[in-house]
Parts: C-alpha cells; sequence; structure tokens
C-alpha cells in the first residue's frame, strides 16, 4: 500500500511541474502534458459471435456479463430471502417450509447476496465496464485472463447453485459456514452442500483474483496522459481500493475453506476439537472452532468495504454530477477511501465480541471499529456538502442518491452500537444485527448500484431509462425497504435472535408478530418492485429516448469516447489527453457548468479553475 | 418540492417511531443496566447526527433544485471545516466508546463473590451443574461422558464428588448474588443467553468460555441459544428462575450431587450382583 502513495505523490508533483511547467501564463506551454511511456496497446479483435459476445476480451462486454450473471443470482437470493420472510410473517402457511429448509435458504440467501451479488457486480460489473473507460485505457491490461476470469466465476455460480439438487440439498450452516456444526449431521447439506459450498468459493476467488489483478495493474499502468492518480474520479478509486483490500482479504477466507473441507472429506481437526454426537466420540480432536472465525471474518469485514468502497467512489461521482457541482474534498474523500481500507483490516473480530475469544480484544477491536467511524463520517459530511449550494437535478439517478445518504446514515450509526462492545452483548445475534447490516451494506449498496444503473444505462446502451418508472421503482424501493428494516432494529431491542425458524410463545415476543407480518408485506412489495428495473431496460432498449453524447454533460472521461457506446477499444484512433480532475463543474467564468478532462486549459483560459 | 417533503416525512416517521413504539426493551433483570444506558446515550448522539446530516440534506433539496439561470458554488475543499467536523466527529466517537470500554471492563473482570455455574450445551439441550460445599467444580472432560457420569466429571478429581448436578434446562439462581456462567459445549457453537439478564457468551467445544451478572429480579426467564446450531436451534430453549436466599437453599438441598449419583448407581450395581448370584 505505502508503494502507492508514494508512487501517486511522485506522479502528482511530475504533472503539476509539467503543467504549470511553461510559467503560469495560459497559452500552448499550460497545454503540456507529458508523452505517453510505453506504446499503445495491441488488442485481439473478436470475429465470430463466440469471440464477440461470449468468450469476449473486451472488458465492457466482460462488465455486462458479470453485471446480468450476478443480477440473475441476486433475483434467486431475492427469492430465498422471499420464502424466508413467508415464513417469519406467516408461520406455517407453506407446507414445504421446514426448518431445513428455511435455513438452508437463509445460507444461500447470505452468501448469494454478499458474494455473488454484490462483490461481482461492483468490482466484476462496474469495475470491468468503468475502470478502462475512466482512466483512458483501451482495455484492460489482460484481456484474456479477464475473460477466464468471467468464466471462473460462472463456473462458480453453477457448482453454488448445483447444491440445489445433490443429495442432501444446500448447505444450510447460516452464511458464516461455522464448523463444527457446518460438517456435522444436525445441519441440513453437511455432506455433499457444504462440499460444493467450498468448491464454489475457491473457484471465486481464483477467477475473481484473476480479474482483482487486472483492476490493479490498469489503474497503475495502463492511465493515459495527463491522468494522474489524483485526477481519478473516485469511481475508480473506490473499485481500486476494494480490490486491494480483496486481494488481501479472499485469501483468508481460500484458506479457511480448504481447512473445513479437508476437515469434512479426510477428517483432519483443523477446526475440529473433541466432539460428543449421538452418544459416541467422533474421531476429531484437538481444533479450534474460533480459528476458523477468525480467518472468516479476516476476511468477512474487508469484505463489506470491498462493497461498500466502490459504493462510496460511485455515489460521490453521481452526486457530483447531478448536483452540477465539484465534490467537496476530493483529497479528503481518496484518503478517507484509502484510510477506510487500511483500517478495515484491524476491526474484524468485533463480529466476535461474544463468540469465546479472549475477552481482552474487545477492547481493542472496539477503538478500532469506531476509529473507522471517522473517516466514514466525513465522506458522508462531504456528499451532503457537495449538495450544498448545487444545482441539484432531481431526476432518478439523484433520488437513489439521497436514498442512499438516508439508508447509509442509519445503517452506520447502528454499527457504533454494534461496534462498541459492551453495547454489543446485548445486541449481538439478534434481529437488530439483521437490521443494521441489511441497511448498511443491503440496502445503501443496492441504492447506489440502482443509482449507476439509471445513470450509465445511456453509456452502455446509447438509451435513457424511462423516468417516470425509474420514480415509481425508487419510492417503491426506498420506502419499503426503509420500512422493513428501521422497525426490525426494535425486534432486536426486545431480544428476538436470529436464525430462528419459529419463535412460538416466547412471553416478550408474541407482541412481534403483527411487526414480522408488516415487514414481510413490505419485502414481498419491495422485491416485486425490482421487476419494473426489468421491465423498464426491456422496453428502452426497444422505444427509450436516445441519449447521444455525454447526455448528463459530465466531466470525466467514459462519456468523452468518440463513439456512443464506446466500441472495442474505447478511443478510435488516438487516445484521450487529460488536462484535469473529473469534477470542473460551474467553474466560474466557463461557459457552460461543466469542463471535461479532456478540456486543454488554453480552451477555458479565462475561468477562476482550481489546479489539480 | 415533493422529493424534500417524502424525506422530510421519512426523518419525522423514525423519530415519531422511536418515541412511541410498543416495541422496546424488556424490563432489565440484572445488573447489566449499564448497557442500557450507554444505549440510550449511542441513541441520543447517533440519533442526533441521522437528524441533522438528513435535515440539512432535505433542506438543501428545498433551497437548491435545479434551475436554469443559477451556478453552483465552485469550491473544491474547505480545510478548516473538514478540520472542525474531523474533531467534532471524533470526540463524540470518543464520548460514546468511553462508557462502552468502561461496561465492557466490568464485564470481563468477575466479582470475586460469583458463584460458579457450569451450563453445558449440546444439540440440542442444556444442562447445569453447580459446586458442592467445597465451592469448586470438579473437571471434566468430553470423553468422561457416559450415562453414569453425565457431565463427564474426571472421577479422580475431588472436588468433582460434591458437585451439584441439574439434569433439567431449567435452573434456580439467587437473587442479588452475582454468578459466573461456564459455558462448555459437547458439539458445536451455542449460547446460553437471557434477554432479560442483557449478558450473552458462545459456548465452544474444546474450552470453557464464561461471562458474569448480577439477577436483581425474582421470576421465571426463558433462555434462548443465540448462537445459530443446526436444525433445533430455535428449539433449544431452557429456563431460569430467580429466586430469594431462603427458596433457593430449599430447592438447593433437593438437588443430587454427583457422589448421590455414584452410590445409587452401587447400590443397583450390587443388587445386580446379587441377583446373579442366586
Amino acid at each position: 500500500m505505502s508503494e502507492d502513495f508514494n508512487d501517486n505523490k511522485t506522479i502528482q508533483a511530475q504533472s503539476s511541474e509539467a503543467i504549470s511547467g511553461g510559467g503560469s501564463g495560459v497559452g500552448a506551454d499550460a497545454d503540456y502534458v507529458r508523452p505517453a511511456e510505453v506504446a499503445d496497446q495491441d488488442l485481439y479483435h473478436g470475429h465470430s459471435f463466440i469471440t464477440k459476445w461470449i468468450f469476449c476480451q473486451d472488458a465492457k462486454v466482460i462488465g455486462v456479463q458479470y453485471f446480468l450473471l450476478a443480477t440473475f443470482t441476486g433475483i434467486i437470493g431475492l427469492i430465498l430471502s422471499w420464502l424466508m420472510r413467508l415464513q417469519l410473517g406467516f408461520p406455517g402457511l407453506a407446507p414445504f417450509m421446514t426448518a431445513e429448509h428455511y435455513y438452508q435458504f437463509v445460507t444461500m440467501h447470505g452468501m448469494i447476496m454478499v458474494v455473488y451479488f454484490l462483490t461481482a457486480l461492483f468490482l466484476g460489473g462496474f469495475g470491468n465496464y468503468l475502470i478502462p473507460l475512466m482512466v483512458g485505457a483501451r482495455d484492460m491490461v489482460f484481456p484474456y485472463l479477464n475473460m477466464v476470469s468471467f468464466w471462473s466465476f460462472f463456473v462458480a455460480v453453477a457448482v453454488l447453485l448445483a447444491s440445489f439438487f445433490v443429495p442432501g440439498g444446500p448447505t444450510g450452516s447460516g452464511w458464516t459456514l461455522y464448523p463444527p456444526q457446518a460438517i456435522l449431521e444436525g445441519t441440513p447439506g453437511s455432506g455433499y452442500g457444504i462440499m460444493l459450498m467450498c468448491i464454489s468459493l475457491i473457484l471465486f476467488v481464483a477467477g475473481f483474483t484473476m480479474g482483482g489483478l487486472n483492476y490493479l495493474i490498469t489503474v497503475l499502468q495502463a492511465r493515459t496522459r495527463g491522468m494522474t492518480l489524483m485526477r481519478m474520479p473516485l469511481t475508480v478509486w473506490g473499485i481500486f481500493t476494494a480490490t486491494v483490500l480483496a486481494m488481501l482479504a479472499f485469501p483468508a477466507l481460500l484458506v479457511g475453506a480448504l481447512m473445513m473441507s479437508l476437515d469434512n472429506v479426510l477428517g483432519t481437526s483443523f477446526f475440529m476439537p473433541t466432539i460428543l454426537k449421538a452418544g459416541e466420540v467422533l474421531e476429531y480432536g484437538g481444533g479450534s472452532p474460533i480459528l476458523f472465525q477468525h480467518l472468516f471474518w479476516f476476511f468477512g469485514h474487508p469484505e463489506v468495504y470491498i462493497v461498500a468502497l466502490p459504493a462510496f467512489g460511485i455515489i460521490s461521482d453521481l452526486i457530483s454530477v447531478h448536483a452540477r457541482k465539484n465534490i467537496f474534498g476530493y483529497r479528503m474523500m481518496v484518503w478517507a477511501i484509502v484510510g477506510i481500507g487500511a483500517l478495515s483490516f484491524f476491526v474484524w473480530a468485533h463480529h466476535m465480541y461474544v463468540s469465546g475469544m479472549n475477552p481482552w480484544f474487545g477492547f481493542f477491536f472496539a477503538t478500532t471499529t469506531l476509529i473507522i467511524a471517522v473517516p466514514t463520517a466525513m465522506k458522508v459530511y462531504n456528499w451532503i456538502l457537495t449538495l450544498w449550494r448545487g444545482n441539484i437535478r432531481l431526476n432518478t439517478v439523484m433520488l437513489w442518491c439521497l436514498g442512499f445518504i438516508v439508508t447509509f446514515v442509519n445503517g452506520g450509526i447502528t454499527g457504533i452500537f454494534l461496534g462498541n462492545v459492551s453495547v454489543d452483548v446485548p445486541l449481538s445475534d439478534t434481529y437488530f444485527v439483521i437490521a443494521h447490516f441489511h441497511m448498511v451494506m443491503g440496502i445503501a449498496p443496492l441504492m447506489v448500484i440502482m443509482g449507476a444503473v439509471y445513470h450509465w444505462f445511456p453509456l452502455v446502451a446509447g438509451r435513457f431509462l424511462d423516468e417516470k418508472l425509474g420514480k415509481w421503482h425508487f419510492w417503491l424501493t426506498f420506502l419499503g425497504a426503509y420500512s422493513i428494516y428501521f422497525p426490525m432494529h426494535y425486534l432486536g431491542f426486545i431480544g428476538v435472535p436470529r436464525r430462528y425458524f419459529e419463535m412460538y410463545d416466547s412471553p416478550y415476543v408474541t407482541s412481534a408478530v403483527g411487526m414480522n407480518e408488516f415487514i414481510s408485506l413490505a419485502a414481498f412489495i419491495v422485491g416485486a418492485a425490482q421487476f419494473i428495473l426489468i421491465y423498464n431496460i426491456i422496453k428502452t432498449l426497444k422505444v427509450g429516448k436516445p441519449a447521444g453524447h455525454n447526455p448528463w454533460q459530465a466531466c470525466s472521461l467514459e462519456w468523452l469516447t468518440p463513439t456512443v457506446p464506446p466500441e472495442h477499444g474505447n478511443w478510435g484512433d488516438r487516445l484521450p489527453t487529460v488536462h484535469r480532475w473529473a469534477y470542473d463543474y460551474s467553474v466560474p467564468g466557463a461557459k457552460e457548468d461543466f469542463i471535461t478532462q479532456t478540456t486543454p486549459p488554453s480552451e477555458v483560459a479565462n475561468t477562476e479553475v482550481e489546479k489539480t | 418540492m415533493h422529493v424534500g417533503i417524502i424525506f422530510f416525512l421519512v426523518i419525522l416517521g423514525s423519530v415519531l417511531f422511536h418515541i412511541f413504539t410498543p416495541w422496546y426493551w424488556t424490563d432489565v433483570a440484572s445488573n447489566w443496566g449499564g448497557m442500557d444506558d450507554t444505549i440510550t446515550l449511542t441513541f441520543w448522539i447517533g440519533g442526533g447526527v441521522f437528524i441533522a446530516v438528513c435535515l440539512f440534506m432535505v433542506y438543501c433539496v428545498f433551497k437548491f433544485s435545479y434551475k436554469k439561470d443559477r451556478k453552483a458554488e465552485y469550491k473544491p475543499e474547505d480545510k478548516k471545516l473538514e478540520k472542525i467536523l474531523t474533531w467534532a466527529t471524533t470526540l463524540g466517537v470518543a464520548a460514546l466508546l468511553a462508557p462502552g470500554l468502561i461496561i465492557w471492563n466490568q464485564y470481563v473482570n468477575v466479582p470475586k463473590n460469583a458463584i460458579e455455574i457450569d451450563v453445558m450445551a449440546w444439540q440440542w439441550g442444556w444442562q447445569y451443574r453447580l459446586p458442592g460445599e467445597d465451592g469448586k467444580l470438579g473437571t471434566t472432560k468430553v470423553v468422561n461422558i457416559n450415562d453414569n457420569n453425565p457431565f463427564g466429571i474426571n472421577l479422580d478429581d475431588p472436588f468433582g464428588n460434591d458437585d451439584v448436578m441439574i439434569q433439567s434446562d431449567v435452573i434456580n439462581l439467587e437473587n442479588n448474588r452475582p454468578v459466573k456462567i461456564l459455558l462448555r459445549s459437547v458439539d458445536v457453537l451455542h449460547n446460553w443467553y437471557v434477554p432479560q439478564f442483557r449478558a450473552k457468551m458462545d459456548a465452544v467445544p474444546g474450552i470453557v468460555t464464561y461471562y458474569w451478572f448480577e439477577p436483581n429480579k425474582t421470576g421465571e426467564f426463558e433462555v434462548l441459544c443465540a448462537e445459530y446450531c443446526g436444525v433445533g436451534h430455535y428449539a433449544m430453549r431452557g429456563g431460569v428462575e430467580v429466586q430469594d436466599k431462603q427458596d433457593y437453599d430449599n430447592w438447593l438441598q433437593e438437588q443430587e450431587t454427583f457422589s448421590d449419583l455414584i452410590a445409587k448407581q452401587k447400590i443397583l450395581e450390587d443388587e445386580k450382583t446379587k441377583l446373579a448370584k442366586k
């Protein structure tokens, strides 16, 4: 990490020197940008249908492939959540909802949404599509590897879904897959189910590493002339930092999955102590179940930020474009992303305050966890300060941004409850936790994804999504999701434990019955509302309003390709040259309210633009 | 216009929900009222920030929504403002962290006079063991567990003989006397949790974990398993009955000790051998 920082400083220094090198006067000298250091990238151009659309090496197509497959698994996750809510709100209504099935659905819903939906969508989907375009590259630096990355993901999803059809069904061990329970009878899918889950995760990590190396090296090595690190859009910063986290965090998950598979198949005892089951002592001994939890959460907490950082980056750009104002405190935003990323490796055991680990760790992890709240809060302040004295377009994209701010702040603050070790004690393993992480890690990133879809769809498809349908989609999703998760916190205060198939008639929980019915109804509506987007996309592809060039009047490079949608190779004959950051909106003295990154200083000579 | 109003109503609704909610804490029945107080404090500070940020956002939506002839302000950063916000946030976070850590310090330091209780968990049930007159629990091993030794007490450990064995999922506690819950599991993770006591900790096979509390209300409470432990997790319930000293002592008198159990088994075996001889 520290090398990146140094690198970034020197490049910044060089470039500002280069810009001001010809004196502070405005003229051709001010337009000087260092020449490219390497030759233009040679690309493999597909000719057949298969090489163009299936085994394709174009990052944009791979991005769309990632997006579609992640969305497909996301819809499965959504259907599973409906089935869970059916049981919780109206127990006994569906005869097939046994406890086994309930726990299997809980597990698959969690794993699908966190890994196969959110991670794949943000990094594989948005990362692939946007990184080369935003940094001015022709493609990812290793296009072939990039293709293999997607197809590994495809196989990982296939293996994951295959577990629905093996004897015993998918694993029902909860998405955290804690041993010993995950591989012992008494948990559904403790044989084949958990095995396929581990294999699928290993495939995912392998495929993701191929993609991740691409994102990192493309950002570090393939930026176009003038695109210094401190001129990159925050979207790229978010995805870049998240990828660094993923490269360091996923190996922990990989070894955890591998070691548990060995315990399961070969009878090793990494995580298995002496166990008495049905009156018999099993042939395990000496292992530590808590070791797995450390490995899992050493992955699992950075994973939260692997999803959150790209979301932070994207939302910053969306707010800035549609408030017609530069993102407030860009440098602070960059350092906050990097700082949160670094800190995220020192907080993992806040998921384990009551796990039975040495309780003295609690002091350390509570402190680090609450420290991370500071840079996160700074980001929130900067988003709302970007709205301040802006010129806010209240279109669908901006609505998703506003929805994100509300849900993220709400979920962030309940995170302070849970991070604060002794406050966590009564709340952990209750519905408060469920409400917290769905608000902050489910709904808030979903708001960003939706905002991003409405924002970049005109780039990908050349047409605007329907605004009216978009607004229905937003209000149903936002109000519905908020009324699912806001009241749910209060179930946690009562003490309703999570992962309960049924509450029976616990005396203090009877009052929760009505709320559970309400939450389930809201969940059905919110889920159904997502199909508005699918309808909107299909409709738009047929009869949508053509978007044309740079329809949002944005500054960043992805909108400045010679053709819309961009072709393979992105930039036609010549790579773009960058003269400024991505946020020169509403510059005093400028004719229009945006100056694109490629506009040389001599063209906007009379403006009071900040040097970047 | 309507956008700002709806967002405002969402904020207002959240505040009203919090004030009038019928769903809230059960009455605390242990010494951990401090946890509730810290939650209340976090509500005040965190809730204040939530309301402030959202209202600021709503104000911006009202005040600065798009007009063709207006230009947004161009101000990349404001060092002073950013500094103030950073320090104010740090201060607020520290104000929340401090009480949290103070209470955690109490949580991990068990009072000397606490009575130790062995809580043994399995898929899916509980049983309990109290120290006898020597005030100490005998050591245990999973491999020792059988019908004659349900807790797996090491037979050569003299402290184990007078241990009081409660082979039921309900345990009685003495009011206003701290208890140290020693948790162990013979198979998977479990967690012995009574919402009214606020406290909890996982039972982990292979090690003994602990936490403590001091019940301060008499009555019956439900025990829930709070760590997912397989398909019977939701049905893994137990009970606690908190009693005044007199009632508790009476109850304790009636319980069987380990030596009682061994003696009883010896008699049974002797009778068996006698029958065989005849």
